[in-house]
C-alpha cells in the first residue's frame, strides 16, 4: 500500500501572505470608519456651535480611561505574541486573557456611560433628543452610530481573542506557529486605533 | 542559521521593553492631549489633536502591529490605502469651502 507520495505532505505555510491578508482587511475597516469620520467632519463643519454644546455634554473622563484602558491592553497583546516568540506559552496566555479582561472593562465603562445618557433621555429618536436643534441631534446620533460600531468590534475583537486562548491551550498556535495570534492581535490593535481617533472627536472637541 | 534566516522563520522578537516604552509615551501623550485640549485656547488644542492623534496612531501601527519590521510591500499597501482615505476628507474640505 505505500507508495512514495503517501507520506505526511510538507506543511506550507506562508506568514507573508497571511498577514496581508489580514492588512487587506483592516484597510476595509479603515476606510469604513474613515467614511463616518468623514461624516462627522461635514456635519461639525455645518454645525460647530451645536457639536461644540453637544460635545460638552459628554462625560471626557470616562472616554480617557477608556483610552487608557485600550492602549493597556494593546500592550498585553503586543507583548503575548512577543511570549509566545520565545516559547513561553503560559505567560502569552496570560498576557492574552488579560487583553480580553480589558476589553470587558472598556466594554463595562462604555455601558455605564451609554446609560448615563439613556437616563438623561439621550438616546437615538428620543422625544428629548429631537426636542433640540439638529446640530445636535446629528451629534449624537453619530456618537451612538461610531461609539455603538466600535463597541462591537471590541466584542468581535474579545471573540476573536478568546478563540487564540483556545488554541494556544491545544497548542495549536506555538513558538513556530503563531500567525493567527499576530493576526488576532493586528485586529485588537487596529480597533484601538479607531478609538485613538475616536477621543478627540467626541470627548476632547468641546 | 544566521540571524536573517532565523528572522523569517520566527519573525522579529521585539523585547518586552521597547513595547512598554512605547506604552508609556502612549499614555502620555493621551493626558497630554488631554490637558492640552481641557486648558488652553481652542486654536492650540485643534492643532495638538491633529498633531498628537495621528503620533499616536502612528506608533501603534510602528511597533504594536510591527510595522517597523515589515517589507516594502505592505508599507506600500498601508500608504496607499491611508492616502486614498486623505484623498476623500481633502475633497471633502474643498467641497465644504467652495460650496
Amino acid at each position: 500500500m505505500s507508495s512514495p507520495g503517501a507520506h505526511a505532505p510538507a506543511v506550507h505555510r506562508d506568514y507573508g501572505g497571511a498577514k496581508i491578508a489580514m492588512w487587506l482587511f483592516l484597510f476595509t475597516e479603515i476606510i469604513l470608519f474613515g467614511g463616518l469620520f468623514i461624516l462627522y467632519s461635514a456635519y461639525r463643519s455645518k454645525y460647530p456651535h451645536e457639536f461644540h454644546a453637544a460635545g460638552n455634554e459628554l462625560n471626557f473622563v470616562i472616554g480617557v480611561i477608556n483610552t487608557l484602558v485600550l492602549l493597556t491592553s494593546s500592550l498585553s497583546m503586543a507583548l503575548s505574541i512577543s511570549a509566545i516568540q520565545q516559547g513561553k506559552r503560559r505567560q502569552s496566555m496570560l498576557l492574552l486573557a488579560v487583553t480580553v479582561v480589558l476589553g470587558a472593562v472598556f466594554l463595562v465603562n462604555k455601558y455605564f456611560e451609554w446609560m448615563a445618557k439613556f437616563h438623561h433621555g439621550i438616546y437615538p429618536n428620543s422625544p428629548e433628543l429631537l426636542q433640540r436643534p439638529p446640530g445636535e441631534v446629528l451629534f449624537f446620533g453619530l456618537y451612538f452610530t461610531m461609539t455603538g460600531l466600535h463597541a462591537l468590534h471590541v466584542i468581535a475583537g474579545m471573540i476573536i481573542l478568546s478563540i487564540m486562548l483556545a488554541l494556544l491551550a491545544r497548542e495549536r498556535i506555538r513558538q513556530d506557529d503563531y500567525i493567527k495570534l499576530e493576526n488576532g492581535g493586528l485586529y485588537w490593535h487596529l480597533v484601538d486605533v479607531i478609538w485613538i481617533f475616536l477621543l478627540p472627536l467626541f470627548y476632547l472637541a468641546a | 542559521m544566521n540571524q536573517i534566516a532565523i528572522e523569517e522563520e520566527h519573525g522579529h522578537v521585539v523585547p518586552y521593553s521597547t513595547f512598554v516604552k512605547v506604552w508609556g509615551l502612549l499614555l502620555a501623550l493621551t493626558l497630554l492631549l488631554t490637558f492640552v485640549s481641557k486648558v488652553f485656547h481652542e486654536a492650540l488644542s485643534v492643532i495638538a489633536m491633529l498633531t498628537i492623534t495621528p503620533l499616536k496612531a502612528g506608533l501603534v501601527f510602528y511597533y504594536f502591529m510591527h510595522l517597523k519590521f515589515e517589507g516594502p510591500l505592505l508599507k506600500a499597501m498601508l500608504f496607499v490605502a491611508l492616502s486614498t482615505l486623505v484623498v476623500f476628507i481633502g475633497m471633502l474640505f474643498l467641497d465644504i469651502s467652495f460650496r
